[in-house]
């Protein structure tokens, strides 16, 4: 296994042949450096500044700062070893009938994917590899992420070749595949016509963005705000909580207190309207700034292949996914873009998208931009047409009685203890009173709700299921690519007369629950009956 | 489709699901018998939990739950039901079969009955389990069912 003279170093221009022993870009070694060094020297340099400032050890660090360049030039050659060790020690094969990669310094592991499971080519484009031209390339086999191939990193002109040539042997296996069955008759297969190469179906401009980031209102900096600011706090020039300690030893709020007092209704009322003002600013610039870093330049297009999405500002990704692997849809949207008519759509298939399990096609659109795309994949949208059918009422009534007796438990119980304390009953108690009130009634009402907007159909070739109130989310399965169906009930469902519905999907979920017992058995029927009339090795794949 | 009669497991199931309860009790018995012994709690004291657990776990579960079990084989796809408190009801069409598996426990083996393990592609239910059979019938079972597999596979 340590045979590694065979290696034919190529230069980047060279076409890649089968079957050759190849070694990822040199310039691996100098991102790798640059990554360790990000990670692991910059802190270190913040810790080793703000100790210096400290006066008692300043004298000490003075003459650290003199050995603090060789201590640098150290940790490089440290971090420079073993990543030139890693390139000497990784080098990948692309077969006739799989890729192999085999790494590893003093360990090694040899690992080898064969076409027939590879589901997906992937290249993704972090800061630092994008600077030196570097991709990394991932094969996915749909092991959920973990156990995927990947090849860091090659330079882009290599990754675009070996995309190209995985994914001609990937479709040329299956086509083998398919040659080897009489019959290839599945019925509802998407032959996929030959289409012009790269038609764009789907692309986010600037003005796009900026009103997807105003819909994407988030309040998630101020969590981050205070997450650094408790990590890094030692760089501010005070402590914080000093400061908090003697603002409440001062009696500081008495002081801002007797300031507001001082001030009249207008001015209170403009203090609250400019507080809440900056709030929503914050959220809608942080909602920009997020949306723009993921999907800048998004553009999905219909290649020969199948739908290809890149998009990204710092990491740029770049994903094809193969029409034929397209498991469900999931057209999701908000509870206000729902009015401006913004929908969003998503793919649900066998490979992962960063951590995710659905693939966002298109995330900020009008369904007239959607129905294409869905069409596209094979897919019809629902058109009026199916019978939509509501869940039992009954398992929308238990929900709303379970959770609000749990919210009255929770004010008892606040109640009790606010009358232990107080020692008497006091007015302000009458708060609690009306604020568990107010919850339960918004459950109810919500409950309600749901039971009305919930609903399932079953048309000739898919299961559709669209659930919640406000921002509802509906979910397309073709009806032949589930793989089993269970009808599952715990003990209150069972005496209340409902059921979830649950199917086995690859690579997602897809769940009806609170189902009324005889429509979940007409339709696990309906759907099994179709299931078992097409192998599985016919599927279309 | 729901009315076909579900077929039950072998009855020596519940003989092994008892063993599988004194096995999983032992350790509460000789606990309780260390208190009682051990006279810090009057010695009637431990027997109490230690019976109901033993009633619960001996006697009544593995009734109840080979009661609820069964399954069904049709042509083109196995029904398994099971679930005492929490009842599923799962259907695998033979169709989408990935692989096969049948499972031998040592208990299991000395009284002769086995698991089939059914595979499929699906994230949910990845593997339906159907224990309880007699290992010839588990046997047959999954020949019929590659057999199924096979066939239309080629």
């Amino acid at each position: 296994m340590g045979e590694t003279s065979d290696i034919v170093q190529v230069t980047d221009d060279d076409a890649i042949e089968i079957g050759e022993w190849r070694r990822v870009s040199k310039l691996t070694i100098a991102a790798q450096t640059l990554r360790t060094m990000v990670q692991g020297v910059i802190p270190a340099i913040i810790i080793l500044y703000s100790a210096a400032r400290d006066e008692n050890t300043s004298e000490v660090f003075g003459y650290a700062a003199l050995f603090a360049i060789p201590v640098l030039l150290l940790i490089l050659s440290v971090t420079v070893l073993p990543a030139w060790l890693q390139w000497y020690r990784l080098r990948y094969r692309v077969g006739s009938s799989d890729v192999r990669l085999e790494q590893g310094i003093i360990s090694r592991s040899a690992r080898s994917v064969p076409y027939d499971r590879i589901q997906d080519v992937s290249l993704e484009q972090k800061l630092i590899p994008r600077l030196l031209g570097l991709v990394e390339v991932k094969f996915e086999t749909g092991a959920a992420g973990k156990d995927e191939l990947k090849l860091a990193l090659v330079t882009e002109e290599e990754g675009e070749r070996l995309r190209e040539t995985v994914r001609e042997l990937v479709e040329g296996s299956e086509d083998q595949a398919l040659a080897a069955l009489p019959a290839t008759g599945a019925e509802d297969a998407p032959q996929p016509a030959v289409q012009p190469e790269g038609r764009v179906l789907f692309a986010m401009d600037q003005r796009r963005l900026m009103i997807f980031g105003l819909f994407s209102f988030s309040l998630v900096i101020f969590a981050v705000i205070l997450g650094a600011a408790q990590q890094l706090e030692f760089l501010l020039p005070f402590d914080v909580w000093d400061y908090a300690e003697q603002y409440i030893r001062d009696e500081g709020y008495f002081e801002a207190g007797k300031y507001v007092d001082g001030m009249d209704t207008a001015a209170r009322i403009l203090g609250i309207v400019y507080l809440l003002l900056t709030v929503v600013v914050v959220g809608m610039v942080s909602g920009i700034a997020k949306t723009f870093v993921r999907d800048w330049g998004f553009k999905l297009e219909r290649t020969a292949k199948g739908f290809r999405r890149r998009r990204g500002l710092l990491t740029k990704t770049d994903v094809v996914m193969p029409v034929h692997r397209v498991q469900a849809l999931v057209l999701s949207t908000g509870f206000i873009r729902r009015r401006f008519g913004w929908h969003g759509l998503s793919f649900i298939s066998l490979a992962q998208d960063s951590g995710k399990a659905n693939h966002d096609v298109a995330p900020f659109a009008k369904m007239d931009e959607i129905e294409p795309i869905v069409r596209e994949a094979g897919f019809t949208l629902p058109d009026g047409a199916e019978e939509w059918r509501r869940p039992s009422p009954n398992y929308y009534f238990d929900r709303a009685v379970i959770t609000a007796l749990v919210i009255s438990m929770v004010g008892i119980f606040a109640f009790t203890a606010a009358i232990a304390s107080a020692g008497q009953l006091e007015p302000g108690m009458t708060v609690i009173a009306i604020a568990v009130l107010a919850v339960i009634t918004l459950i109810v009402a919500r409950e309600f709700y749901l039971w009305r907007y919930d609903r399932h159909a079953l048309d000739p070739a898919q299961v559709l299921s669209r659930r919640g109130w406000l921002g509802p989310r509906t979910q397309i399965a073709n009806r032949i690519k589930l793989h089993s169906v269970e009808i599952a009930q715990g003990p209150l469902a069972r005496w209340r007369g409902y059921c979830n519905l649950k199917f086995g999907m690859a690579g997602g979920n897809f769940a009806f629950n609170g189902l009324n017992l005889d429509d979940a058995r007409k339709l696990r029927g309906a759907v099994l009956d179709s299931i078992a009339s097409v192998d599985f090795a016919n599927l279309p794949r | 489709m729901d009315a076909e009669p579900l077929t039950q497991l072998d009855p020596s199931y519940t003989t092994v699901m008892r063993i599988e309860g004194l096995l999983v009790t032992l350790p509460f018995v000789i606990g309780a018998g260390v208190l009682s012994f051990a006279e810090i709690v009057p010695a009637w004291a431990p027997g109490i939990p230690v019976l109901i657990l033993v009633i619960l776990l001996i006697i009544v579960l593995p009734m109840k739950r080979y009661r609820s079990r069964g399954y069904h084989m049709a042509a083109d796809r196995l029904r398994v039901v099971k679930g005492v408190l929490f009842h599923a009801d799962t259907v695998v069409p033979f169709s989408r079969v990935q692989h096969l598996d049948v499972e031998q426990g040592p208990l299991e083996r000395a009284f002769g009955i086995a698991r089939l393990i059914l595979h499929t592609a699906g994230t949910h239910n990845a593997s339906v389990t159907l224990p309880g059979l007699a290992f010839d019938n588990a046997k047959v079972m999954r020949e019929e069912i590659r057999q199924h597999v096979k066939r239309e596979s080629l």
